[in-house]
C-alpha cells in the first residue's frame, strides 16, 4: 500500500541512503505497519483537541539572562572535520 | 551484600558497618566477572566510581553524608549525557560522541552522593522492546541468559536484576522501564510527564519520553525518585509541583482505596499464567483493605497504532540532527547530501531506520492530518477516559506485559514486537504515573509483574498501594543465580 | 523602469511596468518578508550572549549547538519585544500561540529543524503606512511571528569551486522577529521605501538596531508580475537575503525586468528562489532546490504554549513611544518645518527628542532645525543614541547658541567659530562669548565710523559703485567685517554702507 516512490522520495526527506534491498523490505514492513495503523482513520474524532503536551503547562519562560558559553575547543571537540575555528562541511550542490 | 537495596547499604555505612569504597569495589569486581556474559555495560565509569566513592566514605566518616542515597552504586542507561564520559545512545552514530555537559538527572545524582557505576546498554535510541537493537551486542536476562531483558533500558534493569548495581535509571517512553523491569523481576516506576527533568535525555519522543528509575524495591524507589524529582529551569516542560517526601509517603497501607481493573487488559494475547499471577495480586490488594471494581478504557486497543505514529514522527524530527556535520560518525561522501544520507544509513540499525521513515511519512505533506493529526486527537480520547475512570478510582491495576521474557530472535517480525508495549503504552500517552512490581513468576520460573497506574502527580499513593503490596509477598526475596 | 518615460500618472493609480517592445502592460506585485534580529542580551532559547562579531564558534553552549539532550527554553523578553513590534504594526496579539518545528536539512540549522510558528503565530492582520511619491498607502502585513536564527555559512575559498564549507554557530538561536507584509507592494521604489519605514519603526521601538550590513535586518521578496484588469495573481519568484535599501531596489529592479522580458518572449516564469549578486546587479537561481521543501511543521513539544495576558499586552501598549511618521508629520503641523528637514530630524528616536529638546528651550524651530541638519549631524558622525549621547553640546547649548544669533548678540559667522569651541571643549554658548568678547558689535555709532574708513580708504570702489556696479558696496561690508574682526552687525554694516555710498 506504500510504493516504492513513496519509500524513494521518503528516504530522500529523510537523508537516508536505502539500498535497492533495503528500499524493497522497507516498503513491505511499512505497508504492514501502516495496514495497521490505519485503524485509526476510521475513529470518530470530530471536535477532539489533539494533545501536543502530556501537561497543561503555559506560558514557561526564560528571563533575559547571560550564561558562559562553551570555549571555542569544547564547541569543536567532537567536530568530525574542523578548520582552525570552524565546524568544516562538504561542498553543498543542487539536489 | 550484592542484593542488597540502596536503603540497606546507606543505612550500614551511616553505621559505619560497610565501606562505600569496598562496596563499589564489589560491584565493579561482580560486573568485571560477569557482565561479559549479561552484557548490561556499555561503558563503566571505574574511576569515577571509585572516586565518588572515596568522597561518600569521608563524608560518612564525618558524619555528614548528604542524603539516603550517598555512597550508593547506580548505573546510568546510555541515553542520560555524562560530560567527559562518551555517551552513545546504543548507536553507531554516536559512538564516539563524549557531551560537555551533564544530564540534570546526572547532576541531582552526583549531588545526592550516588557512586555511578557505568552507562548501560538499550535498543538504540530507545527504540526497542528487548535491547536486541543496540548496535553493540545484546543483553541478556539474568534470570535465563537465553531471553531477553526487555527494552529499551534492558541494560539497567538486567543489572540490577543481576547484582550489577543497587538501582540504576533509564527511561520510559512506551513502556521501556516498566517491560524489562516486569521481565527481569524488579520495580521499574515511569513518573509523572515531567516530574523529573529531561534536560540531558537524549531525546526519542519528546512528549512521551520520561526519565524513569529501576531498583529492587519500593523504599528504593521512592529514594531514587525524591533525589531527581522536581522542576528543572532548563526542562520547558518539567512541572513546578513541590516534590513530596516519597518514602515518608509509602506508610499508610491501602484500606479504603479503590482500586480499577481495567476490562481490556485482560483480553485475548494475554499470557494465562500473567493473567492468573496479576488477578492472584490484586486479591492480595483486596485482602489488604482495598476496593476492587471493574472499569472500562475502550481506546486501549487502539493505543499501539497511535503510540506507533506519534513516537516515530517525534522521533524522526529528534533524530534529524544526526548528519555527521557536528559530532559522531562522518561518512565521506562526494557533498553534503550524500554524506548526511551515507553517514545516517551506516550510523543508524534497522530498526531505527524504519522508525525514522515511518514518521517521515506520517508527517509528510499530504499524510499529516491522517496519521499524526489523527493520533494526536486519539491520544485525547485515551486521556479523557482514564480521567474518567480516575473519578470513581484512584489506581488502575493491570499486566504489565502480555507475555514473559521471549528468547533472543524470538521476534523478529516488528509489529509483533510492538504488540509487546500494549499495556504500557497508555499511561505514556496521557503521561500519567505507572509502576511495574513483581508479582510471581510462571512456571518456568520467569518474572511477571504487576503494573499500577496513577493519577497525575499521585506517586505517593501510587507508591503506598505498590509497598503495601510488596510487603505482603515474598518475591523480593527470590533472586536470580548468575555466577 | 517601472514607470515608463515620463508619462503622468494620476494620483493613486499604480505604477506600471511596460514590456520592453511593447503592449500589454503589467502590474508588479510585490511582498516583503522582514526578518530582525531582536534586541535581546541571550539568545532566543539558550542563555548564550547575542553580541555580533565574536570568533566563531565561540559564543555557543549545547542547546544552540543542537547537541544530543538539550531542550529550548523561551526569552521572555523576545516576545516582549515582538509584542511591542505587533502593536506599533496594529497588528492583532493573539491570545494563545505556539512553537513548532520546521524541518529541512541544512549545515546552518544544528537540529535540522528550526524552531519557529505556524499555525498559530504571535500576531497576524497589522498594516505600515509609508509615504510614496503617489501619496501615503497602506501595505498590510499578515503575520509576524518569533524564530530562531540559523548559523553562518562561509564557503571556503571561491564560491564557485569550493570543495567545503565552513560553519560558524555564533549565530544560531539568535532570536528573530518575521514579518510578512501582503503582496501590495507595486514597485521596487515602493518596497524600498517600505522597508525603511518599517526599519524605523523598528529602531524607535529599541526592537532591533537595523544593523543591515551585520544582518540584524533581513529581506527577502517575492515578486511577480500580473496582466493589469486580472485578477489573478502571476507566479511569483522569491529573492533572498537583500542586505541594505538600495540592493532590495536594484534586485527588484533587475527582477521585474527579467520577468517582464521573459514574458514578452513567450517564456513562462519558474516559480523558484533567486539569489542577488550585489556585483552584477543580477538574480539567479539559488543552487541547491531548498525550495522544494516539505517542511512537515508540527508543535513543538518541547515548548508550552504561550497565552498572552490582555492586560500586559495593555500595559505594553502603553509604553509605545511615538512613531516615525507620525512624528515626522507632527513635525510639519506643530513646528511648521518643510517636509524635508521632518525627515531628516525624525530618521532616529534620540535625534528627534534632542531636536524638541533644543526647541522646547529657545523656540526657533527653522533655526535650530538648520543648525541639527548642517552642523551637528556633520560632527556627530550617526543619528543614533550612541552618537548623540557622545556629543558635548547638549540640546540646551544648542539652543541658547541661536537664541544669541537671534537676539543679535552674535552673527552667524560668529556662531560658527562658537559651535566649533562648544565642540572641542563643551561650555555654554554665552560664556564662551563673553570669554572671547565675541560680542556683535551693533552700536550704529561705532560701525558708522568704520564704514567711513572703508569708504575712505577704497576710492576705486566707490568709483565703481557710482558708474552703476552696485555689487562693489559688497567690498566695503567685506572690509568693514574684517576690521571688526567679525564681529560687526553684517546687516547694519549692509544698511549704513547703502546710506553712506548713497549720499556720496
Amino acid at each position: 500500500m506504500i510504493s516504492r516512490e513513496d519509500v524513494e522520495h521518503v528516504a530522500r526527506l529523510a537523508r537516508l541512503a536505502l539500498s535497492e534491498a533495503e528500499s524493497e523490505r522497507m516498503r513491505e514492513q511499512l505497508s504492514g505497519i501502516l495496514a495497521y495503523i490505519d485503524t485509526l482513520r476510521a475513529l470518530d474524532t470530530a471536535g477532539v483537541e489533539p494533545t501536543s503536551h502530556a501537561v497543561p503547562l503555559v506560558n514557561v519562560m526564560r528571563d533575559d539572562e547571560t550564561r558562559p558559553c562553551l570555549s571555542q575547543d569544547v564547541a569543536l571537540a567532537n567536530a568530525p572535520d574542523r578548520s582552525d575555528d570552524f565546524f568544516r562541511v562538504p561542498r553543498i550542490i543542487e539536489d | 551484600m550484592i542484593g542488597a537495596t540502596i536503603h540497606e547499604l546507606t543505612t550500614a555505612y551511616a553505621a559505619g558497618e560497610r565501606s562505600p569504597v569496598a562496596v563499589a569495589e564489589a560491584y565493579l569486581a561482580r560486573i568485571d566477572a560477569l557482565d561479559p556474559r549479561v552484557g548490561a555495560y556499555l561503558t563503566l565509569m571505574r574511576d569515577e566510581a571509585l572516586a565518588a566513592a572515596r568522597l561518600s566514605e569521608a563524608r560518612y566518616r564525618a558524619g555528614r553524608p548528604v542524603g539516603p542515597l550517598d555512597g550508593a552504586p547506580v548505573a546510568l542507561k546510555d541515553v542520560f549525557c555524562t560530560r567527559g564520559v562518551r555517551t552513545t545512545c546504543g548507536s553507531r552514530i554516536l559512538e564516539t560522541f563524549v557531551p560537555p555537559y551533564d544530564a540534570t538527572l546526572v547532576d541531582r545524582l552526583r549531588a545526592a552522593g550516588a557512586v555511578i557505576l557505568g552507562k548501560t546498554n538499550m535498543d538504540e535510541f530507545a527504540m526497542g522492546s528487548s535491547t536486541e537493537h543496540s548496535a553493540f551486542h545484546v543483553t541478556r536476562n539474568p534470570w535465563d541468559l537465553t531471553r531477553v531483558p526487555g527494552g529499551s533500558s534492558g541494560g539497567s534493569a538486567a543489572a540490577v536484576a543481576g547484582g550489577l548495581a543497587a538501582g540504576a535509571f533509564g527511561t520510559d517512553t512506551g513502556g521501556s522501564v516498566r517491560q524489562p523491569a516486569a521481565f527481569c523481576g524488579v520495580v521499574g516506576l515511569k513518573p509523572t510527564y515531567g516530574r523529573v527533568s529531561r534536560y540531558g535525555l537524549v531525546a526519542f519522543a519528546s512528549s512521551l519520553d520520561h526519565v524513569a528509575p529501576f531498583a529492587l524495591d519500593i523504599v528504593d524507589t521512592a529514594l531514587l525518585l525524591g533525589a531527581v524529582a522536581g522542576h528543572d529551569p532548563l526542562d520547558a516542560t518539567s512541572v513546578a509541583a513541590p516534590v513530596p517526601d516519597y518514602v515518608a509517603a509509602l506508610a499508610g497501607g491501602v484500606q479504603g482505596l479503590r482500586i480499577g481493573v481495567p476490562d481490556e487488559y485482560f483480553g485475548a494475547g494475554l499470557d494465562p499464567e500473567i493473567e492468573r499471577a496479576v488477578r492472584v495480586a490484586i486479591d492480595v490488594l483486596r485482602e489488604l483493605g482495598a476496593t476492587i471494581e471493574r472499569v472500562s478504557l475502550p481506546s486501549t486497543e487502539h493505543g499501539v497504532a497511535t503510540y506507533y505514529v506519534v513516537a516515530p514522527a517525534e522521533a524522526s524530527s529528534n533524530l534529524a540532527r544526526y548528519d555527521g556535520v557536528k559530532y559522531g560518525l562522518r561518512v565521506p561522501g562526494k557533498d553534503l547530501i550524500d554524506m548526511a544520507s551515507r553517514t545516517r544509513a551506516a550510523g543508524f540499525g534497522a530498526e531505527v531506520k524504519r522508525r525514522i521513515m515511518l514518521g517521515t511519512y506520517a508527517l509528510s505533506a499530504g499524510y499529516h492530518d491522517a496519521y499524526y493529526g489523527q493520533a494526536q486527537k486519539v491520544r485525547t480520547l485515551v486521556r479523557r477516559e482514564f480521567e474518567a475512570a480516575f473519578a470513581r478510582v484512584d489506581l488502575l491495576a493491570a499486566p504489565t506485559t502480555p507475555s514473559v521474557a521471549f528468547a533472543h530472535g524470538a521476534k523478529s517480525d516488528p509489529l509483533a514486537m510492538y504488540m509487546n508495549d500494549v499495556y504500557t503504552i497508555p499511561a505514556s500517552m496521557t503521561g500519567l504515573p505507572a509502576v511495574s512490581v513483581p508479582c510471581g513468576f510462571n512456571a518456568a520460573g520467569l518474572p511477571i509483574g504487576l503494573q499500577l497506574i496513577g493519577r497525575a502527580l499521585d506517586e505517593p499513593t501510587l507508591l503506598r498501594a505498590a509497598h503495601a503490596y510488596e510487603q505482603a509477598t515474598p518475591w523480593r526475596q527470590r533472586r536470580p543465580v548468575l555466577s | 523602469m517601472s514607470s515608463g518615460g515620463a508619462r503622468r500618472r494620476t494620483p493613486g493609480e499604480p505604477p506600471a511596468t511596460v514590456v520592453r517592445g511593447g503592449p500589454p502592460s503589467y502590474d508588479t506585485v510585490i511582498g516583503l518578508e522582514v526578518h530582525a534580529q531582536l534586541a535581546t542580551s541571550s539568545k532566543m532559547f539558550c542563555g548564550c550572549p547575542t553580541t555580533f562579531g565574536a570568533a566563531p564558534n565561540s559564543r555557543t553552549c549545547p542547546i544552540c549547538l543542537g547537541m544530543p539532550g538539550v531542550l529550548p527554553v523561551t526569552n521572555r523578553r523576545a516576545v516582549e519585544l515582538g509584542v511591542r513590534a505587533a502593536l506599533a504594526l496594529d497588528l492583532r496579539v493573539n491570545a494563545a500561540c505556539r512553537f513548532a518545528r520546521k524541518h529541512y536539512y541544512y549545515p546552518d540549522m544544528p537540529k535540522n529543524f528550526q524552531i519557529s510558528q505556524y499555525e498559530e503565530p504571535l500576531a497576524e492582520d497589522g498594516w505600515l503606512e509609508i509615504d510614496t511619491p503617489d501619496g501615503a498607502r497602506r501595505i498590510g502585513i499578515q503575520r509576524l511571528h518569533l524564530e530562531e536564527d540559523v548559523g553562518r555559512l562561509v564557503h571556503e575559498g571561491d564560491f564557485a569551486a569550493a570543495q567545503a564549507s565552513l560553519v560558524d554557530y555564533n549565530r544560531s538561536g539568535v532570536p528573530l522577529m518575521e514579518t510578512v507584509s501582503r503582496p501590495d507592494l507595486r514597485s521596487p521604489e515602493e518596497a524600498a521605501i517600505y522597508l525603511r519605514a518599517f526599519r524605523a519603526v523598528l529602531l524607535y521601538l529599541g526592537v532591533c538596531d537595523g544593523n543591515m550590513e551585520q544582518g540584524s535586518l533581513r529581506c527577502d521578496a517575492n515578486v511577480s508580475l500580473r496582466p493589469r484588469g486580472a485578477s489573478e495573481l502571476g507566479t511569483k519568484v522569491e529573492i533572498k537575503n537583500l542586505n541594505s535599501f538600495r540592493n532590495v531596489q536594484r534586485a527588484l529592479e533587475y527582477e521585474v525586468q527579467r520577468q517582464a522580458d521573459a514574458l514578452a518572449a513567450g517564456r513562462r516564469i519558474v516559480q523558484e528562489t533567486r539569489l542577488f549578486d550585489a556585483d552584477r546587479g543580477t538574480t539567479r537561481p539559488m543552487r541547491s532546490k531548498e525550495y522544494a521543501h516539505d517542511y512537515r511543521y508540527f508543535p513543538e513539544p518541547d515548548l508550552v504554549p504561550l497565552r498572552l495576558d490582555p492586560a500586559w499586552i495593555a500595559s505594553v501598549r502603553v509604553t509605545l513611544p511615538e512613531l516615525p511618521r507620525a512624528r515626522r508629520q507632527r513635525f510639519v503641523s506643530q513646528y511648521g518645518l518643510p517636509a524635508y528637514d521632518a525627515e531628516i530630524l525624525t530618521q532616529s528616536r534620540a535625534l528627534a527628542e534632542y531636536y524638541e529638546a533644543a526647541v522646547r528651550a529657545h523656540a526657533n524651530a527653522k533655526g535650530i532645525s538648520n543648525w541639527v541638519m548642517t552642523e551637528l549631524l556633520r560632527e556627530l558622525g550617526g543619528d543614533d543614541e550612541a552618537a548623540l549621547a557622545r556629543s558635548p553640546i547638549a540640546p540646551a547649548a544648542l539652543a541658547a547658541l541661536v537664541r544669541l544669533i537671534d537676539d543679535g548678540t552674535i552673527s552667524g559667522r560668529i556662531a560658527k567659530d562658537v559651535f566649533a569651541r562648544m565642540l572641542a571643549g563643551g561650555g555654554d554658548p554665552e560664556a564662551i562669548v563673553r570669554r572671547e568678547g565675541l560680542t556683535q558689535v551693533a552700536d550704529a555709532g561705532a560701525l558708522e565710523v568704520l564704514v567711513d574708513q572703508a569708504i575712505a580708504a577704497n576710492p576705486k570702489a566707490v568709483a565703481d559703485f557710482k558708474s552703476g556696479k552696485a555689487a562693489a558696496a559688497k567690498a566695503f561690508v567685506g572690509q568693514v567685517m574684517k576690521a571688526s574682526g567679525g564681529k560687526a552687525n553684517p546687516a547694519i554694516v549692509d544698511r549704513l554702507v547703502q546710506e553712506k555710498l548713497s549720499r556720496i
